[in-house]
């Protein structure tokens, strides 16, 4: 009796300690298997949802108001200035955290199976979190905000057929206004979260369900055995609580140190030079500077895309280890597809801007074709070739190319993102990072 | 008896997934229609006025005249012709200043340029900048600015004259 008296208290003391496996893999337990990088979005998560909940009842959703009330909340509100920092600085850490999260997932193998669905609801999250972000960008309504928010809206003109609806739709008008910031802030503060919580109850059940995160094999001796299982409590819960109070003592003392910026008032009739979009979507400015607008737009994202979430559909040849890069081989072969990607974006770059210039790489032809079939036949090529020899050279299973073919996708994004930030300077011109 | 059951339950199930769908479709509607009324608001009859530029001698030939209310530039061509841009740089939405020193506009975001009749002059942009409709009445210039009207280059016929 005693006995199961104690197993309804364990059952019933938490819903959320139910999350967890009863005993954890003393291999998947190792800060260096997940860096702990789902449970930091969760925790960053939180902290936006707190300092969110503050702010909505100070912040005004009007094109008259927003900017003052912005001003109110950091000048005469006490602490107001710490939250909005804790807001902003959480925000983008959330996007980069959960971006490494996918990093993470898709490298130790840990979308196949029981985690297929898994991977999905996780794409959707990270949607989710970029529509968050790109219309929390827009709040402040000053004039990094506008404009960033300006040329992506114009961004979704450019799509075929849907595109000057769905930007309509999407700033309620022809132009960014009191109905943009109404659908923003609705979206906001509503829509986006409530979904993301629900997206977050179901990932985080498809973990347990999953036995949960991956554990890594030991190639000598096959899978772990039983006695490297430990309890969750402590082992997990410790672990977690460090994770958890490191991320939140990060975001405290950044939004203490730097606080979150705020331009001039938004001024529709004043461009400033240049407008960059919010760092993540950098990337798709810069390769929109790059390829006609239908590929960098549509093609080229979608393809990609479709890609992570096909991957998971991919069959590969042998189950995955549960170990960074797959194998020794996955790493040398991802260490290479990076470098590739690296010289070879960085040189796309250069020769762009200083060898073909604005005529486009067939002067006389159609833009659609200099400047989107032919660099993307190109591209396409390339890939191709790469994924060919790679698995040649290496004598890699499908898994370790589809790995290396990852990272150089990515890589070659983080190449664009940088190009963006830091070398782009007035009218877009490639300039030092010393010379914005 | 559970065969007798079986297809009235079948029947009486479809019958029910019918309704559901029906309802559903239903507040797929009123959702649509609430969000239509906001837009056909944004988009009032109101808000498609005459905006009465002036009279033809205040603009000179090869002239380009600001007027912010409106977002948009009164461009009088050298041959006397009328000619409304939108302030909206094509390529990424900026807001394109007039430089008179160098006869273009150039857009401050991404270095797009256009000549005073809209014309691409440098890219990125791929459009002439979207125009306004034009109008001369009595020697008084007015100007549609109910909507930006899409074109791919400049042709002779946009041009209003007296």
């Amino acid at each position: 009796m005693p006995n199961n008296n104690n197993k309804n208290r364990v059952s019933a003391r938490s819903l959320i300690q139910h999350a967890r496996p009863v005993r954890v893999s003393a291999a998947a337990l190792r800060f260096t298997h997940t860096f702990g990088l789902g449970g930091m979005a969760l925790v960053l998560f939180l902290i936006l949802l707190g300092t969110g909940l503050l702010m909505i009842f100070v912040y005004e959703p009007t094109s008259e108001g927003a900017y003052k009330s912005i001003v109110f909340m950091q000048d005469e509100t006490l602490f107001g200035r710490l939250i909005r920092g804790a807001h902003y600085w959480g925000a983008n850490l959330l996007i980069a955290v959960t971006v490494l999260h996918l990093f993470r997932v898709f490298l130790t193998g840990a979308f196949h199976g029981l985690r297929r669905s898994n991977w999905l609801v996780g794409l959707g999250m990270l949607l989710l979190i970029l529509v968050s972000g790109f219309t929390g960008y827009l709040l402040p309504w000053d004039q990094v905000s506008y404009w960033a928010i300006t040329v992506c809206a114009e961004m979704l003109g450019y799509l075929p057929v849907v595109g000057q609806a769905l930007q309509r739709l999407v700033i309620g008008g022809t132009e960014i206004g009191a109905a943009t910031i109404l659908n923003f802030y609705a979206l906001h503060t509503v829509v986006v979260p409530l979904l993301l919580i629900v997206l977050m109850t179901w990932h985080f059940w498809r973990v347990r369900l999953a036995g949960g995160v991956i554990v890594p094999t030991n190639l000598e001796n096959g899978p772990a055995s039983r006695d490297e299982y430990l309890p969750y409590r402590p082992n997990l819960v410790e672990r977690e609580k460090a994770v958890a109070l490191a991320v939140i003592a990060i975001v405290v003392v950044i939004a203490s140190v730097f606080g979150a910026p705020l331009d001039d008032p938004a001024n529709p009739g004043l461009s400033p030079n240049p407008v960059k979009a919010p760092w993540y979507f950098i990337g798709l400015q810069e390769l929109l500077l790059h390829v006609h607008p239908l590929f960098a737009i549509l093609v080229i994202p979608v393809t990609l895309v479709l890609a992570l979430i096909g991957v998971a559909y991919l069959r590969f040849d042998e189950r995955p280890t549960g170990r960074w890069f797959l194998s020794g081989r996955g790493r040398r072969m991802s260490a290479v597809a990076a470098a590739t990607a690296v010289v070879l974006t960085t040189g796309w770059v250069l020769v762009d801007e200083f060898v073909v210039g604005a005529d486009g790489w067939l002067p006389g032809s159609a833009p659609v074709i200099s400047d989107g079939l032919l660099p993307f036949a190109v591209l396409t090529a390339g890939v191709i070739t790469i994924y060919i020899s790679l698995k040649k050279y290496f004598a890699a299973t499908v898994g370790e190319t589809v790995q290396a073919m990852f990272v150089l996708f990515a890589s070659s994004y983080a190449v664009f993102t940088a190009t963006g930030i830091w070398f782009r300077g007035a009218g877009m011109a490639l300039v030092w990072p010393w010379q914005i | 008896m559970a065969d007798i059951d079986k297809p009235r339950r079948s029947f009486l199930a479809r019958i029910a997934a019918l309704f559901g769908g029906l309802a559903l479709l239903e507040a797929g509607w009123i959702a649509t229609s609430f969000f239509g009324a906001r837009r056909r608001a944004s988009a009032a009859p109101d808000k498609s006025v005459e905006l009465i530029a002036g009279p033809i001698e205040r603009f000179e030939p090869g002239s380009v005249t600001a007027f912010g209310e409106g977002h948009f530039y009164l461009a009088r061509l050298e041959d006397g012709g009328f000619l409304a841009l939108h302030r909206k740089c094509t390529h990424l939405g900026c807001t394109v200043p007039w430089s008179a020193n160098e006869q273009r506009f150039s857009c401050p975001c991404h270095g797009s340029a256009f000549d005073i009749r809209g014309d691409v002059l440098s890219a990125p942009a791929t459009r002439a900048l979207d125009r306004f409709a034009v109008k001369i009445d009595n020697g008084v210039v007015k100007v549609d600015t109910s909507r930006p009207i899409r074109r791919a280059v400049f042709e002779v016929e946009q041009v209003a004259r007296a």
